[in-house]
Order: C-alpha cells, then structure tokens, then sequence
C-alpha cells in the first residue's frame, strides 16, 4: 500500500504546481468522480458476490451505526474540551 | 447530499449485479478495483494540492489549529476503542482501521477491503456514510451544546467539501477555514493511517 501513498503524494506535488490551470482542474475533478463511481460499483460488484456478506447483511449494517455513534461521540466530546480550553476565551 | 446518493447508488447497482450474477465470470476474474484505487488516489492528490484554500491555510496556520484534527483522531480512536472493548464482533485493530475513514467512506472502504477483506470494507462503508449523514442531521445539535469544533469534529474528512455549507451554516463562516484545514489534514492522514494500522 506504500504504493497509495506515493500516488498521493506525487499528486499533491503536481496539484501544486497546477493550481491555477482552471480546466485541467475541473477535468481532474470528473475524473474523481467518475473514479469513485467506478471503486463503489466494484466495491457492490465483489460484497454482491460475497454470499457470507449477503447473508449477514442485517448485522453488519447495525454494527457499523453502533461504531459510528461511538466514533461521533468520541470527537464530539474532544473537540469540546479543545474548545473551551483553547478556543472559546479569545471569542468574548 | 446529492452527490453521496449517486456514490450509493452504484454501490447498490454493482451489488444487485453481482446477486444476481448479471456478469460474465470472465469479468469477475481481475480485480480491476487496485487499479483505479491508484488512479483514486493520485486524483485525490491533485485535489488537496490544488486546493486554493491551502496557500491561505498555511499562512494562517498557527498551534491552535493543529489541535482541531488532532482532537478529531484522538475522539474517534477513543470512541471506537470503547466500542470494541464491549463487543466482540469487531477486534480493536479493526474498530480503529473503521474509525480512520473519518467520514471518507469511498476511500476507506476500497482501502480497507484491499488490506482486509470485503466484510471489513462493508463495514467502513456503511459506518463512514453514517458519519456524514449523522454530521447533517445533527450539527444543529451539536453545535448548540458541544461547541463550535463538535460539528467541524463530527464531519471528520468531510468538513471540508461535503459537509462544510451545513457546518459553516451553524458556527459562523469565521470557522470556515478551520473546518477546510481540518478536513484536509485528516484526508491526508486517512490512507497513512488506515495503511498503518492494518
């Protein structure tokens, strides 16, 4: 996966450099798009073909809320305490 | 909003395809899906790079502004530690790989079905589009009684295209620019750490 991370830095470098090329821009933007159209589908592709996934379905999806309102929760209650420690006395 | 349901909904094409085993097996074979991971990425690079807020970003970063995705990716990690300690489903690792989408959920789950397996990048999917659904119905909420870094916090990566009119909406478009900075660091971050802890 090292190869992901490459990827992404060599485009960072190159996003730099071009960031005043208004139509090379939004051409890159389709493309993202079209991109992750073509990732999600294939991702459907495979878990549509994963009989262990289908059959669990119901469980996966109630895991994945439960960890999500632990994951929000968990920043929610953070970013709090990083708000009235750092943030909030420069507003009054 | 839009745009999520049209990501969905290939999702849900490509699934009912392949239920239905509508595709040539030939088809199936190759895992097309590396491949345009790669172009994914380098694509999502440009993105950040080019980002016109970025130049401004830098000259207005000070030591403050650090701590709003590092507050994101300490609650998260917290959050879903708990989690996993009281169910035995999910391990610890795999509750953390799930937590670093961030809200990226088209990211995270091919990345993580890529290092992990299929399930797993379900699960990223399904609990990172819920991240950015639960941070438009409630940054409301979260705003009035949680400060105004809990809904920049809630969106994770999203707070910076996806979810950022909603955020600006409820804490003020001063907070703007701290939302765009956070959702950029944290995308930056997602495949570094996904790829670290798995």
């Amino acid at each position: 996966m090292i190869t992901v991370l490459i990827l992404m830095t060599l485009g960072i470098v190159i996003g730099w450099f071009i960031h005043k090329k208004e139509n090379i821009l939004k051409f890159v933007s389709k493309l993202t798009n079209l991109s992750i159209f073509l990732l999600l589908f294939l991702l459907g592709l495979s878990v549509g073909t994963n009989d262990q996934i289908i059959k669990n379905f119901d469980q996966i999806g109630l895991l994945a809320i439960t960890i999500t309102v632990f994951a929000v929760l968990g920043s929610v209650l953070v970013s709090w305490l990083t708000y009235i420690l750092f943030f909030k006395k420069n507003e009054r | 909003m839009k745009g999520s349901l049209i990501i969905l909904g290939f999702f849900v094409l490509g699934l009912l395809i392949g239920i239905y085993n509508l595709l040539p097996d030939y088809l199936l074979q190759n895992d097309y899906s590396l491949y345009a991971l790669y172009l994914l990425m380098f694509l999502v690079g440009i993105g950040v790079g080019s980002n016109k807020k970025s130049i401004e970003l830098i000259k207005s970063v000070n030591f403050k502004i650090v701590l709003v995705p590092l507050s994101v990716i300490t609650g998260t990690f917290i959050g879903v530690s708990i989690f996993a300690l009281i169910q035995d489903k999910l391990s610890i690792i795999d509750s953390l790989a799930i937590g670093a989408g961030f809200g990226y959920y088209s990211l995270s789950s091919v990345l993580i079905s890529e290092l992990s397996g299929e399930t797993l990048g379900v699960i990223a999917l399904l609990s990172n589009i819920s991240r950015e659904i639960i941070t438009l119905l409630f940054t409301p909420l979260f705003a009035r009684y949680f400060g105004k870094l809990a809904p920049i916090s809630s969106g994770g990566a999203t707070s910076m295209d996806t979810t950022l009119p909603v955020i600006t909406k409820y804490i003020g478009s001063d907070y703007a620019i701290i939302s765009v900075f956070s959702g950029i660091v944290l995308t930056i971050l997602i495949p570094i750490i996904i790829t670290i802890i798995l």
